[in-house]
């Protein structure tokens, strides 16, 4: 099981928080094209490699916060962010 | 073959003092403490344990140990138990499986004659067609299924579940492996060393020479002087990210099987070399056998395999064999040498007995043929790791190829050297261990900001400069000039082998999956390098060329209950359930809350609500404190309506939707103070919306000034409902007017119930009747239920449930988020579009919801049918006419008590939204019923009199 580095509680099973999942810019809501907002609520880039993504310290300090994440190695690159982008939709 | 017990063996492990008496297949027989069920029965004399699994062949020891495929037997009501390793008790009820009627006349055993059909692909390609036959196929096949017997009264058994986090873990406990358990532990590190076996000692326990026994002696002396952790019988079963293992014991004092789950900061791989079985013509037959299972049992079990044996040997275990044999007085009638071109071909005798050995050209008259072909080196923890282990032709076995620098191998696995050299090696692998296992260590206590500080820099990532181990040179001995079985558990030949590769299935994946060779119960263990070796042949290739399968975990088998473990669910009641538990309640399991279903009759309760006065614990309604300056700005953005405008003292209704439109969760928030607020939800989006709540906060408005508190456990709810509901508040509230006009409907008060001060007062109710909705700080739950129970016996107070509470918000027409909408049920399809303010700047799911505006969406409604006493199931199909076509589907339906008919909710196709739309709904029975669509929510009181009042 991944260990994921929360900042405030440190390194925790990743059964501990709630995947984010990538970070994504949300779009205006009052400008945002129908194509625009559905690739904010649906697309993902997917890469094998660096993604910046979020968690959610559920069992913990209940922060959300961002990282990058090297989805081909699991590796952790710091320092991880305050959460700054939402996830998906709920 | 005959075995018999001889005299004591100086490294015999069992105790002749302590006789065991067990039955097999009915009969009496008797073992001594230490044996293991097979070691018992072949020491009786037993040849034949199992039938084999297609062909029914008899079968008889191979490995005599865990891997062992011809020994899984049933105990008493547990299946699939191994022979080969599990220990003898005493009273054991020992059964063979896969036989009928008995072990020696084994009707099935017809198979075998019919062998020649039963190749590869037999059963797919035979009982293809026709394909209305296939359940009768089934049915008769499944008699022919392998396995032992499930019994469903077996009781449930106790397992259990660690969770430990040591610096280093040794999987495999041979010499290598317990030197690396003692120098790790010697630099400090808290170690874990897992043996498979009884015991710790590897390929010593069962070696006569004495240099081996005083070397076992001396590492059992300096492990029981260590602060190593011991555990036997126990495997490593799996490796998962970051070291995380999956270790099962097999030998808890209490548990059934126990799963230990280790966080690992290094892992340390000395699990040995498996001994491979040699494929030749008659190579199953009772009387061939490792020479591993030739020592085990003279050796650990003083029992003599047999009378006249052929040894064929490729490396010195097989010497080793023959001078074992000889000593507990087998007689040796040839020595075949693999090394130096000797070949063994066959053996023939009956289907139960070799009684003679073909090699060299040559007829041997013999008893017994041991074989000692090569190893299987079991890379399985590394092949979890990621590493790719790779073949050396000239070792004739793979090696590790580049795992992770936390997962260090050592031992057999990792080369060959005498015991001195296994030993130092094993010894330089747990300093390394130890060294970088407390680099992790540093690493994960700097980066917890709140831990205690550790004291000076990370220590560098050691280098590895163990000196490697060789590799001995071995002849690669995988299939003789004849065929045989590779796989003895899925009686797979290397014939079937080389004719699925002919067939198309030539890599080694596809031929496994066709033949479902590896995929019995040894795993591969005994059976992968045979298997690719056969491969290899068919194709004119290398081992190398062909590649090999993936060992995935788990290693050895573990029981679905070690798995499940105990029960860790938390369970959830209210402080009021104790009264509900006195009170002939009938429970209801919501989520993890335990709540009040009905007590007794729910119709009952739902007439005294109508009528009188009646109360329900509503504690798992979700409840959030906000407070600070920005709330109606977070409320505004989380709610679809407006909430910038809501008086101190108010309360409204609000829907929330997720950023897709479609319906999240719904709720009444309320303000009590100038800037503190109270939030509930639904009950099983308490936790959801929390989590929504702090997302926002978090990650889009981190400027806003909003504190956020779940304290939906810290207030016991009560919803006091009915006519008589003031009435009741009354005398027991103190400090508020609770007059209509000066507390109406969709406001709050703060007030003092039953003496209890800080209880808080919503005029809301899902019931549709005057109602108070009561939160009381939890200690005092208990207490105001009780007063409000006691102050109302004359006016007939009485508790409801939650299935009085749906059948009254059903008669309402409230719908449930969940129950009447699903994923895809936008907002405005709940018929509450008018609450949707689009002339807000923001606020989640907007864009979706001004898209949706414009568009005809399926609808919720209320539907009648037009037989008052029809309750068409939930989930029934609103079908178009008498075709299938699906127009909606009922989402709710209840038989109402107080109109004496059958209501329901549904969602329906747009055009079949409107007041007096006539329906047909389909039952589950087939039936085909009328139903008209009526143009409000509420079946009853839809002017709202009732909780206005």
């Amino acid at each position: 099981m991944l260990l994921v580095p929360c900042p405030n509680c440190g390194p925790r099973n990743s059964t501990d928080l709630r995947y984010g999942g990538e970070s994504h810019a949300r779009p205006d809501p009052n400008t945002a094209s129908p194509a625009e907002w559905r690739a904010y609520l649906y697309l993902r880039d997917n890469p094998a490699g660096w993604l910046r993504e979020n968690w959610y310290c559920a069992s913990g300090c209940r922060r959300w916060f961002s990282i990058e994440r090297n989805t081909a190695t699991n590796e952790f690159r710091d320092p991880p962010l305050p959460g700054d982008k939402r996830g998906g939709a709920a | 073959m005959t075995m018999s017990r001889q005299g004591v063996q100086p490294t015999e492990v069992i105790d002749r003092a302590a006789k065991l008496r067990f039955r097999w297949n009915g009969k009496r027989f008797s073992g001594f403490e230490g044996d293991t069920i097979a070691s018992a029965l072949a020491a009786s004399g037993e040849q034949i344990f199992s039938r084999s699994m297609k062909y029914h062949r008899p079968r008889g020891i191979l490995t005599a140990d865990y891997w062992d495929p011809n020994l899984m037997v049933q105990v008493g009501d547990d299946p699939n138990v191994r022979a080969g390793h599990r220990l003898l008790e005493s009273g054991m009820d020992v059964r063979s499986q896969n036989a009928w009627p008995s072990l020696n006349r084994d009707i099935k055993a017809a198979n075998s004659l019919f062998g020649r059909f039963l190749t590869a692909g037999f059963y797919y390609k035979t009982f293809m067609r026709p394909q209305w036959l296939w359940p009768t196929y089934e049915r008769v096949l499944a008699t022919f299924a392998p396995g032992g017997k499930i019994d469903l009264d077996t009781p449930h058994a106790y397992h259990d579940k660690r969770y430990t986090h040591p610096d280093v873990v040794v999987a495999g406990a041979g010499p290598a492996g317990i030197e690396a358990a003692l120098a790790a532990s010697g630099e400090g590190a808290s170690v874990l060393l897992v043996s498979h076996e009884h015991a710790v000692g590897g390929h010593l326990r069962y070696s006569s020479d004495a240099a081996d026994q005083a070397a076992l002696a001396e590492l059992r002396a300096a492990l029981d002087a260590s602060d190593v952790e011991v555990l036997t019988d126990s495997t490593v079963t799996g490796r998962y990210e970051d070291n995380w293992l999956g270790i099962v014991q097999r030998n808890h004092p209490i548990a059934v099987e126990r799963l230990i789950k280790a966080r690992a900061k290094t892992l340390v791989a000395a699990p040995g070399l498996i001994e491979r079985p040699y494929v030749f013509e008659g190579n199953d037959r009772p009387g061939v056998i490792t020479s591993g299972a030739a020592r085990r049992l003279a050796n650990l079990w003083g029992v003599k395999p047999g009378e006249r044996a052929v040894v064929f040997s490729a490396n010195a275990d097989g010497d080793a064999a023959a001078a074992d044999l000889e000593r507990v007085g087998t007689e040796i009638a040839a020595v075949i040498d693999g090394r130096t071109g000797g070949r063994i071909s066959s053996t023939s005798g009956s289907s139960r007995a070799v009684d003679a050995v073909v090699a060299d050209g040559a007829s041997i008259d013999a008893d017994l043929l041991v074989v000692a072909a090569g190893w299987t080196a079991p890379t399985s923890l590394l092949n979890m790791a990621g590493d790719r282990p790779v073949y050396d032709p000239a070792a004739a076995r793979f090696f590790p190829s580049d795992p992770p620098s936390n997962v260090l191998a050592t031992g057999g696995l990792a080369g060959d050297a005498d015991l001195d050299g296994l030993r130092q090696h094993g010894a330089a692998t747990g300093r390394l261990a130890a060294a970088r296992a407390a680099a992790v260590r540093h690493r994960l206590q700097s980066r917890t900001a709140r831990a205690l500080p550790v004291d000076g820099d990370e220590p560098a990532w050691a280098p590895d400069e163990r000196v490697p181990l060789g590799r001995d040179p071995h002849p690669e001995l995988y299939r003789a000039d004849t065929h045989g079985m590779v796989d003895m558990s899925e009686d797979i030949s290397s014939k079937d082998l080389v004719a699925a590769a002919h067939e198309g299935y030539d890599s080694v994946e596809l031929a496994k999956r066709y033949t479902t060779a590896t995929m019995g119960p040894s795993q591969g263990k005994l059976e992968t390098v045979n298997t690719v070796a056969a491969i290899a042949e068919a194709r004119g290739e290398t081992i190398s060329q062909v590649g090999t399968t993936v060992w995935r975990p788990p290693y050895a088998p573990l029981t679905l209950g070690a798995l499940a473990g105990r029960m860790f669910e938390p369970v959830r009641v209210s402080p009021i359930h104790p009264w509900h538990e006195a009170n002939n309640v009938s429970i209801i399991q919501a989520g993890q809350w335990l709540r009040p279903d009905h007590y007794g009759d729910p119709a009952a309760e739902v007439r005294n609500v109508r009528e009188n006065v009646g109360l329900i614990d509503v504690t798992p309604l979700g409840k959030l404190d906000l407070r600070g300056p920005d709330v109606p700005k977070l409320l505004s953005l989380l709610y679809v309506n407006k909430w910038m405008k809501l008086g101190v003292g108010r309360v409204r209704y609000g829907m929330m939707c997720a950023e897709d439109g479609v319906v999240l969760d719904d709720g009444v928030t309320g303000r009590l103070g100038e800037d503190h607020y109270m939030m509930s939800t639904t009950s099983s989006g308490a936790g959801g919306v929390w989590e929504w709540v702090e997302n926002w906060l978090q990650t889009e408005r981190p400027d806003w000034q909003v504190h956020v508190t779940p304290v939906t456990t810290a207030y016991a709810s009560i919803n006091v409902a009915g006519p008589k509901s003031r009435e009741l508040m009354s005398r027991v509230c103190e400090g508020v007017d609770l007059d209509a006009e000066a507390f109406p409907y969709m406001t709050v008060r703060e007030a003092t119930v039953a003496g209890v001060a800080g209880c808080f007062m919503w005029r809301i109710g899902f019931t549709g009747e005057l109602s108070f909705e009561l939160h009381v700080p939890a200690g005092h739950g208990l207490h105001v239920w009780e007063a409000l129970m006691d102050s109302g016996s004359d006016l007939g107070v009485g508790p409801f449930g939650l299935e009085a509470q749906r059948i009254m918000r059903l008669e309402k027409g409230h719908f449930i988020v969940g129950q009447d909408t699903d994923g895809l049920t936008l907002g405005p399809s709940t018929g509450l579009g008018s609450l949707i303010k689009l002339d807000k700047d923001d606020f989640a799911g907007k864009p979706e919801l001004a898209w949706a505006a414009d568009r005809s969406l399926p609808m919720v409604v209320a539907i009648q049918p037009d037989d008052p006493d029809v309750v068409p199931e939930e989930a029934a199909q609103i079908v178009r006419g008498d075709t299938n076509e699906i127009l909606g589907r009922i989402t709710s339906s209840r038989y109402s008590p107080t109109l004496n008919r059958s209501i329901c909710l549904g969602q329906v196709e747009p055009d079949l939204a409107a007041g007096g739309t006539k329906v047909t709904v389909l039952l589950e029975s087939g039936e085909r019923i009328g139903a008209t669509v009526i143009d409000h929510h509420a079946h009853f009181d839809p002017a709202g009199e009732r909780l206005r009042g």
